[in-house]
Parts: structure tokens; C-alpha cells; sequence
């Protein structure tokens, strides 16, 4: 088949953007000056083209003719000492290749070979680099070498290729054997270890125990022997068992049995994390509160929104992945956390996504272990592919944070969640409410199935180590999922599924596995799938975790309806098979049986883990007592600390109103600086009733006390919520936990001390969201958060991510952070003690030790109930949630965001030193401002719970602070401001 | 009768939802439907006076943004949709189909013929944002999608947005024409002149929106659809006195009294 090559350029003369940019870029991330850098398009045509159809595409479909130059066969690049040129590996997603095919058949008008196709690289031509340089760039700047490729090329040696193709064809050519295997599980138990690890299932001996139980069992080899299928299990069904217990899937430390050992060397027996903290508080709230619609059944939590409507959250992680691939893991979260609402209830509409990341210090200049990439690559990586998923998807991002801790260099840490709204009724049914009947038809629906992704589950359930497979990186394709998305949506309406779910992790077997379980069986014939390519295992079909696919069951006479509407929508739809009720979940492959699994041991056959969780004793608590020598630049050093500084260049390339609803932005204030507490909008129009949502995480608190790194993280959600103006009582919780491998094992020596810090925080949990009346409605955990490559190990701090959403009443009563006018009064709402351990300050100053902050849920309730009062009683001008850097930092963003001073005095705010009232991180507190008329009013609605007026909103541009022991601040807001911005303006 | 509105969909348009609603709550009758059902019946387009193409990211702004759908609708519904345009019906395309619209060459349709005569460039910064913007009415425009307006601030949310001509002639007969639209000014309402973040893709002449020499069809980078409620301002929480709607809502109010004076 022939291949063509068309390059596009900017024209000679016109500046090209894009080399200006990475040219800047280059100089940012590898201290590498480049004198002049050109990106050129490329794409690469195999099929069968006439010299008349390769220029009419290259002119009407690659070229903008106003300012591009274009040629086929000819090298566009002139003036350059380098190129790099830089492709997909084979198998990869191609999203452009994909769309250029369209774009070729629609400009020549007829449809294209399945072998005819596209794909698209880019080439960097190069002024002022050796060829070592641009090596050096290649490998560390353009190319990830796990999904691309990429040749360096000098002037001399292009000149001789005279316009040939630079890299090898993408093209899949590596077959599976279209076979299915017996696996031997008639082996001792190092072997049955040994076919764990090399067929990366992941299950440890007691598991691998439980299934060769079951195969031996003479029940199971009498029903194997009735369908001819082999005593031994078939590699199909190994695939599926282990995925479907696999941590990811099965969440086997949150359900196991612990005998739970305090610091105080009391023990007790714990059943289950799941059942007794998570699920208990749920149970516990749900007799206060009247909104709940459907909790941990679904793909997402459920909740009333108004008479008419339901609202759906759901939060995921995409650690593993991002780790090898940032954009493409990255992607893959958040386009993959939408199909978790777009599969919620019968398909919810997405609404809005959130995204907080973790990472290691983009400065960091330490080694990078092996197979680690740079923090700052990390981060752009990452920050990239979430902007594209969302921004391609037409869903705002309203909320989110980075943050920073030197361990996530082992495993950044990667939160995608969405919101989703759903009409309380569609077609004439509860839209809640979902079920695969037998005689109902599986339909897959969305993109094709490729090598991407096997075995994802499995790998999320280990540690990142050497073998940690490639493929189980993919990227996310938005716009096959978008077409998919509008399509489902119309069919929802239509009536014309019964049942949807969407194809995570697992993929098929996962989600044909879960819908089978409402009606009890399904036979699938795997050769009926769609594949990208040929040559995949039957398991590998089963497995592969390709994105954009959901699946459905849809009844007999509905299906011609169903597939109709796919195919005016261009969107792929195939029956592959039916659910019935024969107990069994069985894979057929060319009109053989491939596998036949119990449904019962397959979903209930998993041995419960006992585990051990002993909590070390705390070493005696030193207090941290300090005194500044320059309190003024303490408080800039904070304000320009990687967890408070501005996060603006990043947040602004997301799309943050698209869908129009949006309220409260990310950035609020006179010049949209300032930072916001929550994101709120407004999501059925000609309604006031609007949704609130916000985030909290607190890692750093996590080595002092896990019970507090959680508490705060809670809280901190909490208060972003009531900072708007939410009400208790009208909060529902996301709980995401990323630990570190908290087994007990060789590899894990302090494992039962993690389990017990997880213990801890579980207990946190519990306490809070019950005194705070949230219920969780729904959550996720990811466990294996380390790295271990030879003798280093990097284990990421405990995390969890608590997402918070409330329906707000009125959004016309809502309030934002930057203060209004000259002369309102300043009040700091809650107490002040000292409570620097972990904090921001603690980290500047590089002092370890101290206490982290302690919640007291009761009187932080009182406040918020009140606070919530005064701010939808109007009485409010402003309100700042005081987080990361304490009362300074919160004062100080006020202001700037205002654009105005404030004089305060904080000599009485009940701690002694200077350093304890403006940088403690005590929760619960506030910022708020509050117009001279309304201040009687305020204190009223106030009363009972710790406020104290501290200052006064100035005109003149200037922060002052008068602190204990006679120390003052004094700084004008836009040299605050000026710091605050400068860390990550990149 | 009611003003009666079309609402491309389709291939990741994505902003036709609040773009119905903006067109609904002017005085429409607004109906989102899907290319592909429109190329099957061309002659639905018979029934509607105003024609949108909603901001998106129709196939990922791959090869280039709106490049792939702009060939699509020419081969699919050239005719059909010169044929509205003759009619002296209403076309608008907000941001991606903006760059639909000038990528066709349905804009500035000097010669009433699709040609390519302006394009929208990477912006200056390379990278897409999502910011307010404050706009003016270019004072001799014919935009009929702008009568009685002076000032608006919507905002943007693209990369490529960058207006710009083939050459100075084109540019030339822009002006002469009163073709140009809208154009970035800074908040005190005096020009931009190229300044970054108030011209916030480095475009020629600070141009944000033009229209055909008509000013029937009207293409604009910014996002009027985007403000129709007071609170979807950013800065709506420090405002005294809230305004009862957006400010953008007005563009759409335009387009359906022009169709009740002149169409019904």
C-alpha cells in the first residue's frame, strides 16, 4: 500500500506561535536555548491516492490556505541545524489520524478502505542545537518513548532522505495467537505464586488457593465436563476471576477483617473498613436527611436535586497511569469518570468536572528514579490531558487543586470527578432505577477494542515496578465518547435501553460481569466485537479496558430502533450477545465455548483478608515555637509557597462555563484573580436552585495524624461549601483515599502501621460527615500507591481527597471571597490556637514536629449553621475560607482580590506569637467582611460561637496587621499579590 | 407566528444547549438538531428563519479547529444553506463555528459564493483560555445581530481566535463594507490595540466578530450565549444594581425581532 506524506507549515514571514512557545518552553523545563524552533504538521496517508486526490486533500482539507504552506513528499522545514520528528507507536490512540480520515473521505468524496488510513506526527525543525541537544530535547521534552516514537535528524542527513518518511508506520503487526489456553493449576504453590506474578493476576496464594478449590470441586468439573470445556481453567477465566477480584475492582482492604492494635496497645476487631465507617455513616445520616436517591449501588452516588431532578457525583483516581503517560492517563481519567455519570441511573448529562492533583515539586533537582518522569513533566502532562478531555467534552471544570508533597514524586496522584443531572423521570420510568432482564440483548456501544489497556485493573492493584506494563497506558479519544455521549442521551429518551453501564476497568468482563448479576447469566460471543486491529486473544477482548465504550441491554424490540438512531448518529453500536438466567457467565469465540464461569464464585467465591493494623506510638509531640525576624517576608514566603500561590495559568486553560450555568467561578474579584472557595452553577435554567461544589485534601498533616488528615481535609470541603453559602444538613461527601500498600509484608515492613493510620482516618470519617450530617454517596480507593524500583521505594503520604456538594436553594444569596468597600468591617470568624504542625509555614521554615490541626466538629457545626444564616440573610460582603497558610494568607487574598487594604489587629486572637496568629492552620475559621450597616445584625446571627472584629476594609491599597508581642505587618496588596502569582505564572 | 430557530448539533458541538436557550428565551421557537438529520432533509432548512452553529470542538479541532466540519457542511448542505443565506434569513456561528464559518468561506461572503478570505490563527499565547472580555460595536456595522447595542463582556474560551486577513485588500473591503462587527476594547472601553489579556489572541485590528455585507450572517469568537443570566458575570457578586438579564441575551433578542420585521 502506498505511503504519502503531507507537511504543513506556517507560511515564510508569519510567526509561528507554537515554536515561539516551545522555544519558552524548552528554556523553562531543560535550561536548553533554542535560536529558533518551527512545528510542522504532518500526516502520513497509506492507501491507494491519485497525485489529483493527495493535493486536492493537502490543499482543501490540511491547509489553511490564509496562513499555511503546505507540500506532499517535500520536507517543509528550511533554516534548522535539527529536526525531531515525533509519532505514535503501533496501537496507540491517533485522535487526529482518526479525524483526518473523515476529513479525507468528506473532501474526496468517497469512502475510504478499512486499510486506508491515517496518521499524524509532528516534526520540530531546530535553529541554534547540536544534534546531541536535540536528543536530548527528544527524549526529554517531546517524546514519551512507552507511546511514541520519534528519529533526530541533522540538516546533512535530511538533506540526503529528500522528503522520504522519518519514522516507521504505527501500524499493529505484533498477533496475539487467536487461541484460548488452558491454564494448569495443578501446580505447588510457588508455581501457583509464580503464574500470579507472570500473568500479572495479581492475586496472592490464598486466592490462587481459592481457585484451584474451586476447580477441583467435583460440582465444577461435572458442570466443565457437561459443556466439554477442560478440567483446568481456561486463560479466559483465570483473566476474568482475577480481574474481577482484583483490588481495584473488589476493594479487599476496605472489606477485610482487622485486628486493630491502638498506640495505647489496645486491640479490637474491626469488620470491615467499608461496612463500619463508610457505609455506617451513610446509615447513620440518611434517617436526618431526605435526599437520598441511590447510594454506593450505582456507577455513581445519587441525589435529589429538585422535584423534577436528579444530581449524580462520582470522584475517580488515574494514578498508575499518569505515572507513565501523564496526558494520556490523564485524559483517561476525566473522559473516563464522565462514562461513570454518563452510566449512572439510566445516563446522566454531565454537568461540570473537578480535578485535584498531587505531585512532587515541579523544581525538584534530586535524581529522578528509573522509569520516573520529572515532576514539572508530570504536571504539564497531566495538567494537558485534563484540559483536552474536559474542554473537548464541552463539560466546565468548576473546581479543583494542586498540590504539592516531595513523596508524590513515587506516584503523583491523579482525582477526576464529575456532576451529572438527570431528569427524575425518562421515557415514562424512575431514571434510578436499572436492570438487565434475561432475553435482553448486550450492546456495545462507542469506539473499538484494542491491546490499550489490559490488564489496568490488575496493574492499579500493584505498586509501580519494572515490569509495569505499557499497555496499560491509553489515551482517551473525547470526541468518539462525545458522539456516544449526545447518542445515549437521545436513546435514554427514546426509552430504548433497559440497563446501562460503562466499560472501565476490566472492560467488558467487568461490565457485561456486573449487569449479568441483575439477571442472572449472559453468553457473549467475543468474536462479534469490534477490534482496532486483528489479532487480539479472546481474553484480550474480554479484558481490554479501550476506551469510549459503554454497555447496554436493550430488549428485542427496541434493538432495530437503537441501532438505527447509532448509525445516524456515527456511532458504532454491536449486539454481542444476551443475558439470561443460567447462573453462568459464559464467552463464546467462533461458535465455540471459551469459558463458563459461576456467577456466584466469580462475584461472592473471594476469601475475605484478615489483616493486621498497629498504630505506632506518636513520638512526644515538641511543640513548634518560633519566632520570625521578618514577619512581612514570612508572610510573602507563604503566599508564594507551591500550595498556596496562585494556580491561575493552569485553571484558565480549562473551559469553566461552557453549558452556561456557571455562578461562581474559579476566580473572583475586581481583576477574576482572586481564589474562590467552591464552584457553583446553576444547572436548569429559569431555576435559582443551583449546586455548590468544593474540595479538600491535607496530606501534609498525614505523618503527625492520619485521624487529623482527614478531619481537616473534611472540614476544608465543608468550609469551601459554607463559604458560599451552603447549609448543613444539604451536604453529601465523596470519599477518594490513595494510601500507600498498607499489607504487612516483606516488601511493606511498617505495613500494619499504614493499615492503622487507615484505620485512623476511617474514624475520622465517621465522626465528621455524622456530626456534619453528610452522608457519602459514593467513593473510591486506590492502595498501592508506591514506588519500588531496585533498592529505592517512594511511598506517597496518605491521601484523601474529600469532594463536597450541596444543593443551594437561591444562588442569587451567594457569596465570594474578595472584599467589597472601604469601610466594611473585618471579623475572623472561629478559633485561633497554635496548630502550625504541618503547616505551610512549618514547611518554609523547614521545622518538623508540632501538632496538626484539630477539628471540633460541634462547635464548627454551630458556626456554620450560623454563618450560613448571615451570609443567606445578606449580611455578608465577603467570606474566605482560611486554609494552607493560615489567617495571614486568607486576609491577604481577600484584600488583593478586592483590590483593597485592610488594617487588622490580631494581638488578641488568643495565641501569643506572632508566627501562631497569622500562619496556624486551625480549622473552621473564616475571613469574613461585613458592611458597617449590617454589623449589629452579623454579630446577632453570630452569637454563641467564637467571632472576633479585627479591622477594617481600607481604599488605601495596603495590608497591615498588628500581631501578638507587638510584630506588624505591612505590605501593599498588589506586592501580596505580585508574589502570590509569580510561582507558576509559566 | 414565532421566529423559528435551527440548532446545529453533532460530531462535538457543545455549547447548543445554552445556545437553544438563548434563542428560546429572545422569542424563538429554537430546535437542536443533528447534522446528519438535516442532511437527510435539507429542506427542513425551508421551515427555519435563523440558522446556529454553536461553539464546540466538532472533531477535536483536529487538523485545524472547525476545518473538518466547514468541509462537511459545504459537500453536505452548501446548497441548501446558500440558498437560507439568499432567502435573507439569519445566520450566526459563536466560536467553533465561527471558525466553521470562515473555514467554508461563508464569511465575509463577498461575493455571495464560499471562499476562504480570513482564517483564525493559533492565538498569540498558544494555549486556549477562558476569559471575560469586554467588546464594541464597530460604530458603521450592518450586523443586524447588534442594533442598539454599544459595549458587551462575555467571555472567550478558544486557542484559535486569532483574526486574520489574506491581505490588506481583504481587510479594506472589511471596513468599506462595514463588516466588521465587534471588537476587543479594554474596560475603559478605549481599543485594545493588540494589548494582551483585553485582546486575548493578538487578533488583527482587535477583531472579534464580522458579519457578511448583509449583516445577516454574523460570526464572533466570544460567547453571548454564555451570559444570559446576571450571575453568570464573574463579577456580578460586587455589582450594585443587577442588571434583570445578561448582556448577551441581547444579541439573540436582535436577531428574532429582525426576523418578526422582515421575515414574517
Amino acid at each position: 500500500m502506498p505511503v504519502n506524506r503531507i507537511e504543513v507549515a506556517m507560511k515564510g514571514g508569519r510567526p509561528d506561535p507554537a515554536g515561539v512557545a516551545l522555544c519558552a518552553r524548552l528554556h523553562e523545563d531543560l535550561g536548553v536555548q533554542v535560536a529558533e524552533a518551527w512545528v510542522i504538521d504532518v500526516y502520513t496517508l497509506l492507501g491507494g491516492f491519485t497525485a489529483e486526490e493527495l493535493e486536492k486533500v493537502r490543499a482543501d482539507l490540511f491547509t489553511d490556505p490564509i496562513i499555511q504552506d503546505s507540500a506532499v513528499n517535500k520536507s517543509m522545514a528550511a533554516g534548522y541545524d535539527c529536526v525531531i520528528e515525533v509519532g505514535f507507536l503501533p496501537g496507540v490512540t491517533d485522535n487526529v489520524g482518526r479525524s483526518a480520515r473523515e476529513g479525507v473521505q468528506d473532501t474526496l468524496g468517497r469512502t475510504l478502505a478499512a486499510d486506508e488510513v491515517m496518521f499524524k506526527s509532528t516534526l520540530y525543525a531546530l535553529r541554534g542545537v547540536s544534534k546531541e541537544t536535540a536528543e536530548r530535547i527528544a527524549r526529554k521534552a517531546l517524546a514519551n518513548e512507552l507511546i511514541e516514537q520519534y528519529v533526530v535528524k541533522t540538516a546533512e542527513e535530511m538533506a540526503t532522505l529528500d522528503g522520504q518518511p522519518l519514522l516507521a508506520l504505527p501500524i499493529v503487526t505484533q498477533r496475539s495467537e487467536v487461541a484460548v489456553h488452558e491454564i494448569n493449576l495443578e501446580v505447588d504453590d510457588d508455581a501457583l505464586l509464580a503464574l500470579s506474578r507472570d500473568m500479572m493476576l495479581a492475586l496472592d496464594l490464598t486466592e490462587m488457593k481459592t481457585v484451584q478449590a474451586h476447580y477441583r470441586d467435583p460440582k465444577t468439573q461435572a458442570e466443565r465436563a457437561r459443556r466439554g470445556l477442560p478440567v483446568n481453567p481456561t486463560d479466559i477465566e483465570i483473566e476474568v476471576i482475577a480481574q474481577t477480584w482484583s483490588e481495584h475492582c473488589k476493594h479487599k482492604i476496605f472489606s477485610a477483617v482487622i485486628d486493630y492494635t491502638d498506640e495505647n496497645g489496645e486491640t479490637r476487631e474491626i469488620d470491615g473498613l467499608f461496612k463500619s465507617y463508610v457505609k455506617a455513616t451513610t446509615e447513620a445520616v440518611s434517617k436526618r436527611v431526605d435526599w437520598l436517591v441511590s447510594v454506593f449501588e450505582d456507577n455513581a452516588g445519587i441525589i435529589k436535586f429538585d422535584e423534577n431532578h436528579n444530581f449524580a457525583l462520582k470522584a475517580e483516581t488515574h494514578n498508575s497511569p499518569s505515572a507513565l503517560d501523564p496526558y494520556g492517563g490523564a485524559m483517561t481519567g476525566i473522559v473516563g469518570v464522565n462514562r461513570d455519570v454518563l452510566g449512572a441511573g439510566l445516563g446522566c448529562q454531565c454537568i461540570f468536572n473537578t480535578d485535584v492533583f498531587c505531585f512532587a515539586s515541579p523544581f525538584y533537582e534530586g535524581e529522578i528514579p528509573a522509569r520516573l518522569l520529572h515532576p514539572r513533566r508530570v504536571l504539564r502532562g497531566v495538567h494537558s490531558g485534563v484540559r483536552d478531555g474536559g474542554n473537548q467534552s464541552g463539560i466546565p471544570d468548576i473546581n479543583g487543586a494542586i498540590v504539592f508533597h516531595e513523596r508524590f514524586l513515587g506516584k503523583p496522584l491523579v482525582f477526576c470527578g464529575t456532576g451529572g443531572l438527570i431528569p427524575t423521570t425518562t421515557a415514562g420510568r424512575p431514571s434510578h432505577e436499572k436492570a438487565a432482564l434475561p432475553g435482553d440483548l448486550i450492546v456495545m456501544t462507542g469506539g473499538r477494542i484494542g491491546k490499550d489497556g489490559i490488564h489496568g485493573a490488575t496493574f492499579s492493584s500493584e505498586e509501580l515496578h519494572e515490569g509495569s506494563p505499557a499497555t496499560a497506558v491509553q489515551i482517551g479519544d473525547p470526541i468518539t465518547q462525545k458522539k456516544m455521549a449526545d447518542f445515549l442521551l437521545e436513546a435514554r429518551d427514546l426509552g430504548l435501553f433497559t440497563c446501562i453501564t460503562d466499560d472501565g476497568a476490566g472492560g467488558l468482563s467487568s461490565s457485561v460481569g456486573e449487569m449479568a448479576r441483575a439477571s442472572g447469566g449472559a453468553e457473549i460471543h467475543l468474536d462479534k466485537a469490534p477490534l482496532k486491529y486483528a489479532g487480539l486473544a479472546p481474553w484480550e477482548i474480554f479484558l481490554s479496558e479501550a476506551q469510549e465504550r459503554m454497555t447496554l441491554s436493550v430488549t428485542p424490540d427496541k434493538i432495530d430502533a437503537f441501532m438505527d438512531l447509532a448509525r445516524r448518529r456515527e456511532v458504532e453500536a454491536t449486539v454481542l450477545g444476551s443475558f439470561n438466567d443460567s447462573g453462568r457467565l459464559e464467552c463464546w469465540f467462533e461458535g465455540k465455548l471459551a469459558g463458563s464461569l459461576d456467577m456466584n464464585f466469580l462475584h461472592e467465591g473471594l476469601p475475605r483478608m484478615r489483616l493486621q493494623a498497629k498504630l505506632n506510638p506518636s513520638a512526644p509531640v515538641s511543640e513548634i515555637a518560633v519566632e520570625s525576624e521578618d514577619i512581612t517576608a514570612d508572610l510573602k514566603g507563604v503566599l508564594a509557597s507551591l500550595n498556596v500561590c496562585s494556580k491561575e495559568s493552569f485553571v484558565r486553560m480549562y473551559d469553566h462555563e461552557v453549558l452556561g450555568q456557571s455562578v461562581l467561578k474559579q476566580f473572583q474579584g475586581v481583576a477574576n484573580d482572586g481564589p474562590g472557595d467552591a464552584g457553583v452553577i446553576r444547572p436548569v435554567a429559569g431555576s435559582k436552585r443551583g449546586i455548590a461544589v468544593s474540595c479538600g485534601i491535607a496530606p501534609k498533616y498525614a505523618d503527625l495524624d492520619a485521624y487529623s488528615m482527614m478531619a481537616c481535609a473534611i472540614d476544608e470541603a465543608v468550609r469551601n461549601l459554607i463559604a458560599v453559602g451552603a447549609r448543613p444538613g444539604m451536604i453529601a461527601g465523596l470519599d477518594n483515599f490513595c494510601w500507600p500498600d498498607p499489607v504487612q509484608s516483606e516488601k511493606t515492613p511498617d505495613g500494619a502501621h499504614k493499615l492503622a493510620q487507615l484505620v485512623r482516618a476511617c474514624e475520622a470519617l465517621y465522626d465528621l460527615c455524622v456530626a456534619y450530617d453528610i452522608p457519602l454517596i459514593s467513593g473510591k480507593d486506590s492502595m498501592k500507591n508506591d514506588y519500588k524500583i531496585g533498592d529505592t521505594k517512594i511511598s506517597i503520604p496518605p491521601t484523601v481527597l474529600f469532594t463536597a456538594a450541596a444543593v443551594i436553594e437561591d444562588v442569587t444569596r451567594v457569596a465570594t471571597m474578595d472584599a467589597k468597600r472601604a469601610g466594611d468591617y473585618v471579623y475572623i470568624v472561629g478559633e485561633t490556637s497554635d496548630e502550625l504542625g504541618g503547616s505551610e509555614y512549618a514547611a518554609l521554615r523547614g521545622l518538623s514536629g508540632g501538632t496538626a490541626p484539630q477539628v471540633s466538629p460541634l462547635g464548627a457545626r454551630a458556626i456554620y449553621e450560623r454563618l450560613h444564616k448571615a451570609i443567606t440573610g445578606g449580611l455578608v460582603a465577603s467570606c474566605h475560607d482560611c486554609s494552607d497558610g493560615g489567617l495571614g494568607v486568607a486576609l491577604a487574598e481577600s484584600a488583593f482580590a478586592g483590590g483593597l487594604g485592610m488594617d487588622v489587629d490580631l494581638a488578641d486572637i488568643g495565641v501569643e506569637s506572632a508566627v501562631s496568629a497569622l500562619f496556624s492552620e486551625s480549622q473552621s475559621r473564616f475571613v469574613v467582611t461585613v458592611n458597617s450597616g449590617n454589623i449589629l445584625a452579623f454579630e446577632a446571627v453570630l452569637t454563641g460561637s467564637p467571632i472576633q472584629r479585627v479591622g477594617i476594609v481600607t481604599a488605601e491599597p495596603v495590608l497591615r496587621i498588628e500581631c501578638p508581642g507587638g510584630v506588624h505587618v505591612e505590605a501593599p496588596i498588589a506586592e501580596l499579590k505580585a508574589v502570590w502569582k509569580a510561582p507558576l505564572a509559566w | 407566528m414565532p421566529a423559528r430557530a435551527i440548532i446545529l448539533t453533532g460530531f462535538g458541538i457543545n455549547c447548543d444547549n445554552e445556545t437553544q436557550r438563548a434563542l428560546e428565551r429572545a422569542g424563538a421557537e429554537a430546535r437542536r438538531v443533528h447534522l446528519n438529520d438535516i442532511a437527510a432533509d435539507p429542506a427542513m432548512l425551508d421551515g427555519y428563519h435563523i440558522l446556529a452553529i454553536p461553539g464546540g470542538f466538532s472533531f477535536g479541532d483536529h487538523v485545524a479547529s472547525g476545518k473538518i466540519l466547514a468541509n462537511r457542511l459545504r459537500g453536505k448542505l452548501g446548497g441548501p444553506i446558500l440558498k437560507f443565506v439568499a432567502d435573507r434569513k439569519l445566520v450566526i456561528g459563536i466560536c467553533n463555528g465561527f471558525q466553521v464559518m470562515v473555514k467554508m468561506g461563508i464569511l465575509p461572503l463577498f461575493e455571495g459564493e464560499f471562499k476562504q478570505e480570513v482564517t483564525l490563527a493559533w492565538n498569540d499565547t498558544c494555549r486556549f483560555e477562558n476569559r471575560w472580555i469586554k467588546l464594541r460595536k464597530a460604530p458603521d456595522t450592518k450586523c443586524v445581530w447588534l442594533k442598539g447595542m454599544d459595549t458587551l463582556e462575555v467571555p472567550v474560551r478558544h486557542g484559535e481566535g486569532k483574526f486574520i486577513v489574506k491581505d490588506d485588500a481583504v481587510m479594506e473591503r472589511l471596513r468599506a463594507n462595514g463588516q466588521i462587527a465587534l471588537r476587543y476594547v479594554k474596560p475603559d472601553g478605549s481599543p485594545a490595540n493588540g494589548e494582551f489579556p483585553f485582546n486575548p489572541n493578538g487578533a488583527a485590528d482587535d477583531i472579534a466578530g464580522i458579519c457578511d455585507p448583509s449583516g445577516r450572517i454574523f460570526g464572533l469568537m466570544p460567547h453571548p450565549e454564555a451570559f444570559q443570566d446576571p450571575t453568570n458575570h464573574p463579577n456580578w457578586t460586587r455589582m450594585e444594581n443587577m442588571p434583570a438579564e445578561g448582556m448577551g441575551l441581547q444579541v439573540f433578542r436582535n436577531a428574532v425581532a429582525y426576523v418578526q420585521e422582515e421575515l414574517l
